[in-house]
């Protein structure tokens, strides 16, 4: 393994229930690059996340962070591993009960010991970061959804983590929102040498940010590649997937019997 | 034939595995419970004024009420046989050992059950709970304990709160409505009862805080992480509560007599 | 931090609230403590039935509770009951010949031990026993005989 892969996904077979989700799944992160994940709604991309992360546990297969196996890890150790990982949830997942300044400055008060003053320290430098300062006294369900996802990047970003992963950034923005969050990415990624998994389905916004991409569709990768290889590939899904259009390899009709049958109410028998 | 068998077989199967895991949980809440106490202090009471300064109000509210009820009952009752006098026994044996804590366990699990519940069933559905997972923050030690803590330390204090202002609601009705000797009240009282009517009360109203913290926190961390199952999961914790805490009093009233 | 304070504040008044009321509730609702502690003295009393006497009924003397019954207990020897109650020290002037009789308080009531005061110049002290006892009046003995009496003129009658 390369020193320039940091996370490594080789052979994974996930299932939920009777629904297999991944199936020989083969990803490689690399370092310092800001790598997106892209696929079709209920594709498993946010299941993806929660494997790497060892939320969840892989039926089969080898997930590998910095060349160790993360499902031979101690719990103690686990929490070692996710340290070194930032995460940014689809709706920010703010602790709801404290203002914001408590929030980003949440990790820092379960793991650290530092004194006071170097926490606000450090935690208005990493609102300074996203442009938040001066909201720091509010309270999560005051700010706006855009302004909700920039407080959880800092507070993702407090412990200085090595790899940063957005689980759908894009959803439910405004255009200029959007524009804050996409910038931000590229912007930490660049600035602190950080290693970015960008889990989305906003092809357009990804193609500005991404250094690469991975297409997951049917529970393993259906195309990678930078997002101009893509949208440039000959596969009809992946056409299909980053032109955004109704009808193709993913059908716009789910499977359903005869049209003209059911209409005649010859099946109800 | 066969069938309904196997239905009653599986779904006694199922309950056994929930019982189970419900232990499970219940140890794991406990194991982590001494380091919590000593060392979040600060979470701990921050839980005791939810569950329990911010019930305050509705348990002396309506312990007055039923204490005002046992004063009438218990008058209106007692003076056929003339003895108005044991107003104060009764309205104190029903209180101390019986309503004290099992209607103050059934209040608690419709305030502060279901507000724990709905809390934490919220919490994990919007991620805050991954969240913290990801931030390498155990949620059982950070957000379940405390709050089982808080409920446990709270649901005693209640019980006693509501006796008290029960036999005050007793003593108003009785003593200064309906003219019974307030000496007689409290010396009847104080000659039939005691400590161990007292410790009866007591250690029930130690079991149903227990019960009825386990099974919010529970109730809360298992729910379907949807707008839906939250709201189911708040509806189950006041009916369970309930349903456990009548079939315990039963078994500790039982065990005392 | 204005507002921890005040979470601070209501948790402490709640909490000493409950603490209050659990105090209220084991010292002002029941009467153990009034005789609990060293500051009573042992005595007993033997009685040819004593009804439905219990552990822990008063001992009262012109209807003021002065002491507790400990042990009701049966003695093979005499074929008799005996009674040791325990009397709060304050009392330590009881002369020696008063009497000991189980009464019932109100109709239905629970039994205590009525004390009456004799004319000795000697006390009851530690480890004495009451000489003179009247056992309980049970209502059934009391009914039956009524009716024995009754009925056995009717009997006489009857048979002519």
């Amino acid at each position: 393994m390369s020193s320039d892969t940091i996370v490594e996904i080789r052979d994974l077979d996930y299932s939920r229930g009777h629904r297999q989700i991944f199936k020989g799944l083969n990803i490689s992160i690399a370092r310092g690059k800001v790598t997106a994940v892209m696929g079709p709604s209920g594709t498993g991309k946010t299941t993806l996340l929660r494997l790497i992360t060892r939320q969840l546990v892989p039926d089969r297969g080898t997930i590998l962070v910095d060349g160790v196996d993360i499902s031979r890890l101690s719990q103690t150790e686990l929490f070692r591993l996710r340290k070194r990982f930032g995460m940014l949830f689809q709706n920010g997942a703010l602790l709801t009960d404290i203002s914001v300044f408590e929030n980003v400055a949440f990790p820092l008060r379960e793991h650290t010991r530092l004194p006071n003053r170097l926490i606000r320290h450090i935690v208005l430098t990493k609102l300074h970061a996203v442009g938040l300062r001066g909201a720091a006294d509010m309270m999560p369900s005051e700010l706006s959804g855009g302004m909700a996802r920039r407080v959880a990047l800092a507070r993702a970003m407090v412990m200085d983590p090595d790899i940063l992963i957005y689980d759908e950034p894009f959803v439910g923005l405004d255009p200029i929102s959007m524009g804050v969050i996409v910038r931000l990415v590229r912007k930490m990624n660049d600035a602190l040498g950080i290693s970015s998994i960008v889990v989305s389905h906003d092809v357009q916004e990804i193609s500005t940010v991404a250094d690469c991409s991975y297409l997951i569709s049917g529970g393993t990768v259906a195309a990678s590649g930078s997002p101009d290889e893509l949208s440039n590939t000959r596969s009809e899904l992946v056409r299909q997937f980053m032109h955004g259009m109704a009808d193709g390899p993913v059908p716009f009709h789910f499977s359903a019997p005869n049209y003209a049958e059911q209409l005649l109410g010859r099946d109800t028998e | 034939m066969t069938g309904i068998f196997r239905e009653i077989y599986y779904t006694f199967l199922d309950f056994l595995e929930t019982f189970g895991a419900l232990q499970l949980f219940f140890l794991r809440l406990l194991a982590n419970s001494p380091s919590i106490f000593v060392r979040r202090f600060r979470l701990v009471v921050h839980q005791v004024y939810n569950t329990g300064a911010l019930s305050l109000v509705i348990i002396m509210v309506c312990g007055l009420f039923v204490g005002g009820v046992l004063g009438l009952q218990g008058h209106s009752n007692l003076s056929r046989f003339n003895a108005e006098d044991s107003v104060g026994t009764f309205a104190a044996f029903s209180l101390l050992k019986e309503l004290g804590p099992v209607v103050t366990a059934l209040l608690f699990a419709g305030r502060a059950g279901t507000a724990l519940a709905s809390e934490i069933g919220l919490m994990k559905a919007t991620d805050q709970l991954s969240a913290m997972e990801m931030m390498a923050i155990n949620p059982l030690r950070r957000v379940l304990v405390p709050r089982f803590l808080g409920g446990v330390i709270a649901m005693p204090l209640l019980a006693a709160v509501f006796s008290m202002t029960g036999l005050l609601g007793a003593h108003v009705v009785a003593v200064s409505l309906l003219g019974v000797d307030p000496g007689a009240f409290w010396q009847q009282m104080q000659t039939s009862l005691d400590l161990r009517d007292v410790s009866e009360g007591i250690i029930k109203s130690i079991v149903f805080g227990i019960v009825g913290s386990l099974l919010a926190v529970w109730e809360g961390y298992n729910a379907i992480p949807t707008a839906e199952g939250v709201g189911r999961a708040t509806t189950r914790t006041v009916v369970i509560t309930a349903i456990s805490v009548l079939i315990l009093d039963f078994m500790i009233t039982a065990i005392f007599i | 931090m204005q507002q921890t304070r005040s979470v601070e504040a209501g948790t402490g008044l709640f909490v000493l609230l409950g603490m209050a009321a659990l105090f209220f509730l084991t010292t002002q609702t029941t009467g153990s403590d009034t005789f609990s502690g060293s500051d009573t003295y042992q005595v007993t009393a033997r009685f040819q039935n004593v009804g439905s006497l219990k552990p822990r009924a008063p001992v009262a003397m012109s209807g003021v509770t002065i002491g507790r019954v400990t042990t009701v207990e049966f003695d093979p020897e005499s074929l008799e009951a005996i009674v040791a109650f325990e009397i709060d020290s304050k009392y330590d002037k009881i002369p020696e010949d008063s009497d000991a009789s189980i009464l019932t308080a109100g109709l239905l009531g629970s039994q205590y031990i009525g004390l009456q005061a004799g004319g000795s110049e000697f006390y009851l002290e530690q480890g004495s026993e009451v000489q003179f006892t009247q056992s309980a009046i049970v209502l059934e003995n009391l009914i039956s005989k009524y009716l024995f009496s009754s009925s056995s003129g009717n009997a006489t009658n009857s048979e002519n």
